[in-house]
């Protein structure tokens, strides 16, 4: 039987954990990445700002990131983590690595819903007399905010599958406690308890996410 | 073909004297009255070319001259990639010239750029074949977005907006998205928003050409009242003939990035001089025969045969039957039609004609001094 005296504590414990870690990358990821997808769009040959050789640069700093596994990713970011945090163990040295690969997951998502934003209406604000900056900000970003929003949820849930690996290199949280307990003690209970804490979290933020989209695409 | 141009320099003088009669618009015209003879907008030679990325240079307009006065309804009409958006895109310098000149109220666009060619664009309204609104807006925010850019007050936006969807008849709209209209309703936002500002220029690319013909003729009546009410020159751009024979007072006819016939509506109708012109007339009205048809009526019809162009001087008085008794002529219709455009009558009436040679002659001959007169 589960002696929830213990286990409660501890599970609650590395979900807080876990919180930290997501909420903090998140946003740095959010900020940077949403400013590097709008960058990306904006500089596209035929864009408002449109920039070949910054453009590709952009696009292959991006591409460097997204193809390495998140494992790789945090193992070899190692020193930066040491440089920004002091440490390279705990939540907080999990922040840097998963900001940066949140970050280039938003960016390359933020870009795809700015491309998919009806060319007619970047012309109709061209005929209106609109300056560049306002197409790019009052017309594009605006027409693609609820796409953009189910984007950031889904990198926030990419983010909180990217922790349990953090927790593989001593990262804590709720990865963390299912390797002590579920693999190196077999205890499966503590693994079940896990499991519906992180679908719960999951479904919730999903949940969240539809709800506040939904008030700017519909 | 060949046998018209004759008469196309006749045509030509009698449009010119159309000009003095009522002509729709003007006469009703209560806003600011369009000064007759004042070109709001002239293209002077102007040509496009694209080059393609393996370095294939193809010319999108060649050596357009045209020329839209004031208050007018200016139509272009030609077939896909005839280049008429593109002619289109130039008077609001959303395309510019690789050469000729494009001026607006007597300024080469040319040299306007920045904020001086966003001011230029506040009194220029354009809409959009797919109304390019946005769905993250409200009706209500579409049609405060320019007035939003013209830098006015938000109490007098609301005011302004109200008073746009009345007019447009949307007034219990103001609060729903656009994707919640249907096409008609979408396109009155689209109007509504592009006369927002109230520009002296309304570019219409394509308007009604996702519309059902119904609808056409809803947005096609809107076009003509924000003419008249408001004075508005309108250039239209459309491949529906129907949709200038309703709408426009003048029409230019693009093929292949040249403009081949320009005129008065009714002339163009009813006296085609090129034959893409005749084409797009053609497949408006059938009330022509085409060459095949001709060919193959000769058979059946072996006596003399004629085809009349049909105006004012034939409809409503008794020339045609006054001429077949003088000369003893007697006549069948082989095929034909009348319509009006602009309250004109116009059409085509082909005749089979019996009678002695020297009478079918003297009668054709006669009649011939009134109307255009083919023989085939």
């Amino acid at each position: 039987m589960i002696d929830f005296g213990t286990v409660v504590p501890k599970v609650a414990d590395a979900l807080f954990e876990t919180l930290y870690m997501v909420t903090a990358a998140f946003l740095i990821a959010a900020v940077v990445g949403l400013s590097l997808g709008i960058f990306l769009f904006a500089t596209r040959p035929g864009q408002i700002l449109g920039n070949r050789a910054v453009h590709f640069v952009l696009n292959f700093v991006v591409n460097i990131f997204r193809p390495i596994p998140f494992i790789i990713l945090l193992v070899a970011l190692t020193p930066v983590t040491r440089a920004i945090i002091g440490t390279s163990i705990g939540p907080s040295a999990a922040i840097p690595p998963l900001a940066i690969a949140g970050a280039m997951g938003i960016a390359r998502v933020a870009e795809s819903n700015l491309v998919a934003v009806d060319p007619g209406v970047v012309e109709a604000a061209e005929a209106m007399g609109a300056r560049p900056l306002h197409i790019l900000f009052g017309f594009v970003v605006r027409e693609a905010f609820g796409p953009l929003l189910l984007s950031l949820t889904f990198i926030s849930i990419s983010l909180i599958d990217a922790t349990a690996v953090a927790g593989a290199v001593g990262g804590g949280g709720l990865g963390n406690l299912a390797l002590t307990y579920g693999y190196q003690r077999f205890d499966w209970a503590v693994m079940a308890l896990i499991i519906i804490v992180l679908i719960v979290l999951v479904q919730c933020v999903q949940f969240l996410g539809n709800w506040i989209a939904k008030r700017f695409i519909d | 073909m060949s046998d018209r141009s004759s008469a196309s320099a006749a045509a030509a003088s009698s449009a010119a004297h159309e000009q003095t009669g009522p002509a729709g618009a003007s006469a009703t015209t209560p806003g600011t009255p369009a000064t007759p003879g004042t070109d709001r907008i002239v293209l002077s030679g102007v040509s496009k070319t694209f080059t393609t990325k393996q370095g294939a240079t193809t010319a999108a307009l060649d050596d357009v001259n045209l020329s839209v006065g004031a208050g007018e309804i200016f139509g272009l009409i030609g077939r896909s990639g005839a280049g008429k958006s593109t002619l289109l895109r130039m008077i609001n310098a959303l395309e510019r010239p690789t050469s000729g000149t494009v001026e607006v109220d007597g300024v080469d666009l040319a040299g306007v750029t920045g904020d001086r060619l966003r001011r230029l664009r506040h009194g220029i309204g354009m809409v959009f074949q797919q109304f390019n609104l946005m769905n993250s807006r409200t009706v209500y925010g579409n049609i405060a977005v320019p007035l939003q850019l013209a830098g006015m007050k938000e109490a007098q936006i609301s005011a302004r907006v109200s008073e746009l969807l009345d007019f447009v008849g949307l007034g219990d709209k103001a609060f729903v998205k656009p994707r919640q209209l249907s096409g008609g309703q979408k396109q009155r936002v689209g109007i509504a928003r592009a006369i927002a500002n109230r520009p002296s220029i309304l570019l219409s690319d394509e308007a009604t050409s996702a519309l059902d013909p119904q609808t056409t003729g809803d947005i096609v009546a809107l076009l003509r009242s924000v003419n008249e009410e408001f004075g508005i020159t309108i250039v239209v751009v459309t491949h529906e003939m129907d949709v200038v024979s309703r709408l426009a007072d003048r029409v230019a006819i693009l093929s292949a990035g040249r403009v081949v016939e320009t005129g008065e509506i009714q002339q163009i109708l009813s006296r085609p001089a090129h034959p893409v012109t005749a084409g797009l007339v053609e497949s408006y009205t059938r009330t022509a025969l085409t060459e095949a048809e001709k060919t193959q009526l000769r058979g059946e019809f072996t006596d003399h045969r004629v085809s009349v162009t049909v105006d004012d001087t034939l409809v409503g008085t008794p020339v045609l039957s006054r001429l077949a008794r003088a000369h003893a002529v007697d006549f069948s219709i082989i095929q034909g039609g009348v319509a009006r455009v602009k309250n004109h009558p116009y059409g085509q009436l082909s005749l089979a004609l019996y009678g002695e040679d020297r009478a079918v002659e003297a009668f054709v001959a006669e009649l011939g001094a009134q109307a255009e007169v083919i023989r085939w």
